[in-house]
């Protein structure tokens, strides 16, 4: 039996001395020969027909390539879960950013001008931009409802509770779209032959969505489309999804020119146009006895999808499951919609749907302490889910997890007890006043229900030539660890250096599908396979007699030598299986509905400034139980930038609409917080162990963006006294809201008289 | 556009980049980012913005910290610069370099490299810096990763290292 001594230390990150460089090759680093550059014409218009495409005078057009529709060898579609987004519209259009033609020039800076010169007219058709008028439904621009797709979570006799209650408690929770903002605009190069078909290369996250959209789209067989992932300059979700529309569009123009294609998009054109965190609408009845505990409640989640399906059912679904947040509900029903409006699609962004539910479910929490006249940790901890309750799609909590346990901590170490009651004295007088708010939140890890069991990841560890081990995974780096961690786990596997182990560059001709670099999976999912994987080359070695049980490094690497000496390559494969005993009802919602949580308390410090309205976070506790810690500083790292990116969506980034349009695409006036916007974010984590995945770890990267709004929107009322149930809350909302409190005071006392 | 483009001649500007005297025949409003990644495949430094707010294209021009996507090649003639390529002395790495790998200052990479040289333009400003003043001296280069703690915890390092040098 080895010790551990691999994972769970602070190892060198295996790219980093490339990125601190300056060495490491983002996709707008290379340079092909011939290469031109591509651009895309898009409608300017939400919802209409096409009615005539003219390309104007002054440009020399016959020295562009030009793509439409009709060049499309395959199907018209960014093939994805369903197939309803095209790649190039050709009759209709369905917001304002969807993409007609495609350009290219051999000098890039003809392409602005080459199409802005390209003039579209349309028959106007109305259109839809918000939640409200979707449901309204009086204009249908999806499907025949408007609805991309509908969950009903039941559990429990909800109907009774209603007359049992104590106490019933109502709120409606809003959230605003959230650009990712990877500081690596999204990025593609394109190059084609008849005999190796289309080769891509860029900034994405998932090498074999890319894959799958291209041979539907250019008709081509798997061999002949290959995907090579680029060092990626942060993704969040936002490169999930779009990278295969862009490769899409590279490609067309390759195989149209006969030349490599680059298509990199400016920062404007890489907000207006891709994806966005869903907006989010979440309506809480909440059924409490007199000691504070839920009896029951209703929960309505809604998201805007934008104008196609995309990643929406399933946003929805990780949204919905995660509705009820850390809390046991004897009886719930939850019902969850996504629907269509003329925006451009929303997509995956870190969380997925579960940071716009839990800041519902976290913000109610404290309007029932309210009602209930208990303290925010009391109310919490009445409800807190315990080892052997089920949540709320019946899944019984197995893991040994004491929430109360992790609560008491995060008070401690946030001594948040005697800062509520500071703050309150304080708040007496003064041009500012301070408040602390807590959100109790859990995530789950890998793909949802029978997700892990659909991909079917396969994962693949080569023994090389040199005796060195490199580990086959399409699971991408782009900032998180990727290549540090899966070599740890398969160092530790072998017994071997960290420095024996590396991992190949994603490239579809090279790695196996291990499923997508989304949902926190890469670490406990793909992980566990890399380990396994790894111990097959060991066991191969040992049962081949090139190589004795505990062995030394020198000695493996002898023995790999051989074996590929011998037989040639010398690789072993590991493939997903379901762990036994997992159930989950795809129809009924019901079951398991992740192999793991990770279980969180987060607690926010705020002053509110009342000369300027805003509001400065001081301090903020995240407190965590992941499993096993592989690697302290990428983890911390993982979450204080997840703690960032949620304070940026409480109180800084707002996308400001009109007609389906963003209006401040860019950084400028889309503020995202800056070093001296940010407090110091103390991270600690609580280490229970976890069975599931690699040497105990559960996902991580998720987490953080869920607990830093509510957090804040409570100590933001724990400051002023009023609440505020919509996001992102800019200094003008305060404004307003305590503009129009003090008015009505005054009024109230002019009633009196 | 075309028109004033066509009718601009390029110049031959000269510049020294990282110790290096070079020439390069530009458009002389080009801006100095492509000339670094064109030109000269300097390609460390990056565009995240276009517009002077993320600061991923940071250099150091006679020892000023700019946004090389808003210096036009034309002001760029007769300075001195340095990107992160000239920072690293061969394969020794420069203590903010280390101190960057080592603290986890770095995670998709993008903003590193703008990231180092505002770290190094405070380090030349203010050699001993308190944990607001870094905060304050990296604000005009965003990261979207780390949510700063990691960097800092890597400048503040970096100093202690230099001051004990």
């Amino acid at each position: 039996m080895k010790t551990d001594r691999i994972v769970g230390k602070s190892v060198p990150r295996k790219e980093g001395r490339d990125k601190v460089t300056g060495r490491s090759q983002y996709v707008d680093d290379m340079v092909l020969p011939n290469m031109l550059f591509g651009a895309t014409v898009r409608s300017q218009f939400p919802r209409g027909r096409t009615r005539k495409i003219t390309f104007g005078p002054g440009i020399a057009w016959d020295e562009f390539v030009v793509v439409s529709a009709k060049d499309i060898p395959g199907k018209n579609c960014i093939s994805l879960i369903g197939d309803d987004q095209p790649c190039l519209a050709s009759e209709s259009v369905n917001h304002p950013q969807e993409p007609i033609l495609l350009l290219a020039h051999r000098d890039r800076h003809l392409l602005p001008t080459a199409v802005e010169a390209v003039s579209i007219e349309y028959d106007p058709l109305p259109s839809i931009f918000t939640i409200d008028e979707s449901e309204r439904r009086s204009e249908i621009v999806w499907g025949e409802d408007n609805v991309f797709k509908t969950y009903l979570i039941e559990k429990g006799d909800l109907e009774s509770v209603w007359e049992k209650a104590d106490y019933i408690v109502e709120g409606e929770y809003t959230t605003g779209a959230q650009e990712q903002l990877y500081i690596e605009n999204n990025g593609m190069i394109a190059a084609f032959n008849a005999a190796q078909g289309i080769t891509v290369w860029g900034s994405l996250q998932c090498p074999y969505y890319v894959h799958k959209a291209l041979m539907a789209l250019l008709n081509l067989p798997a061999e002949k489309v290959r995907v090579v992932q680029m060092e990626t300059g942060g993704a969040f979700g936002g490169k999930e999804e779009y990278p295969s529309m862009i490769a899409a569009h590279a490609a067309l123009l390759a195989i149209k020119a006969g030349r490599p294609v680059k298509i990199i998009y400016d920062r404007m054109e890489d907000m207006a146009a891709t994806t966005k965190r869903h907006p989010s609408r979440t309506r809480h009845r909440t059924a409490v006895g007199h000691d504070g505990k839920i009896l029951g409640g209703e929960i309505d989640f809604t998201i805007d999808g934008g104008a196609y399906a995309t990643l929406s059912s399933v946003v929805l679904s990780r949204g919905a499951i995660h509705a009820g947040g850390p809390y046991f509900w004897p009886s719930v029903r939850i019902r969850a919609k996504a629907v269509a409006t003329n925006a451009p699609p929303h997509g995956a962004f870190r969380g997925f749907g579960a940071p716009q539910s839990l800041f519902a479910m976290e913000r109610h929490m404290d309007r029932i302490a309210q009602t209930v006249g208990l303290s925010p940790s009391e109310i919490r901890r009445r409800n807190f889910l315990q080892p052997g309750q089920a949540t709320t799609t019946e899944q019984v909590v197995r893991e040994t997890i004491d929430l109360g346990h992790l609560l008491g901590r995060a008070l401690e170490v946030s001594n948040y007890h005697s800062k509520k009651q500071n703050f309150a004295e304080q708040n007496q007088a003064g041009t500012s006043r301070k408040g602390v708010g807590i959100a109790a939140f859990l995530h789950g890890a890998g793909f949802t229900g029978s997700g892990e069991r659909y991909l079917s990841s396969v994962v693949g560890v080569e023994g090389c030539a040199d005796g060195n081990v490199r580990v086959l995974v399409s699971s991408t780096e782009f900032g998180q660890g990727t290549k540090t961690v899966l070599s740890q786990i398969a160092a530790e596997a072998l017994g071997l250096p960290y420095e024996n182990v590396s991992v190949a560059q994603p490239d579809t001709l090279e790695v196996p599908n291990s499923g997508p670099t989304v949902a926190s999976r890469t670490v406990m999912v793909v992980g566990n396979l890399v380990k396994s994987a790894a111990l097959g080359i060991a066991q191969t070695l040992i049962s081949s007699n090139l190589l004795g049980e505990g062995y030394s490094a020198d000695e493996f690497r002898a023995a790999c030598q051989q074996h590929v000496a011998r037989h040639g390559q010398f690789r072993c494969w590991s493939r997903y299986e379901a762990p036994s005993g997992i159930f989950w009802d795809d129809e009924k919602y019901r079951g398991e509905a992740y192999a793991a949580f990770a279980w969180a308390v987060y607690i926010a410090e705020v002053t509110v400034d009342l000369t300027t309205y805003s509001v400065t976070v001081d301090d903020f506790v995240a407190l965590q139980e992941v499993g096993k810690v592989l690697h302290p500083l990428l983890a911390r790292g993982q979450i204080v930038g997840g703690v960032a990116q949620g304070i940026g969506f409480s109180l800084y980034e707002k996308v400001v609409w009109q007609n389906g349009r963003m209006q401040n695409g860019q950084m400028t006036n889309y503020i995202m917080p800056t070093s001296s916007d940010l407090p110091p974010i103390r991270v600690f984590f609580e280490e229970l162990g976890n069975v599931h995945g690699a040497y105990g770890a559960k996902g991580i990267g998720e987490l953080p963006m869920d607990g830093p709004a509510p957090a804040i929107m409570n100590a933001v009322e724990d400051a002023l006294g009023t609440h505020f149930d919509s996001i992102p809350l800019l200094p003008e909302d305060i404004m307003d809201a305590l503009l129009a409190q003090s008015q009505q005071g005054a009024s109230s006392i002019g009633e009196d008289r | 556009m075309t028109d004033s483009r066509e009718s601009r001649a390029k110049a031959e500007l000269s510049f020294t980049v990282n110790g290096e005297l070079k020439k390069v025949r530009v458009y002389p409003m080009e801006r100095l980012l492509d000339v670094l990644r064109l030109e000269l495949g300097l390609t460390g430094a990056k565009e995240g913005c276009g517009e002077g707010e993320c600061g991923s294209c940071s250099v150091l021009m006679d020892g000023a910290l700019v946004n090389s996507c808003l210096v036009p090649a034309l002001q760029a003639a007769g300075t001195s610069m340095v990107t992160i390529e000239g920072l690293a002395a061969g394969e020794k790495l420069h203590v903010l370099q280390e101190a960057f790998l080592e603290c986890g200052g770095a995670q998709c990479g993008i903003c590193t490299p703008g990231m180092i040289l505002a770290a190094c333009h405070l380090l030349n400003r203010t050699p001993d810096p308190t944990v607001e003043q870094i905060r304050e001296g990296l604000s005009g280069n965003l990261c979207r990763c780390t949510g700063y703690s990691q960097i800092v915890d890597a400048v503040a390092q970096a100093a202690r290292r230099r001051s004990t040098a």
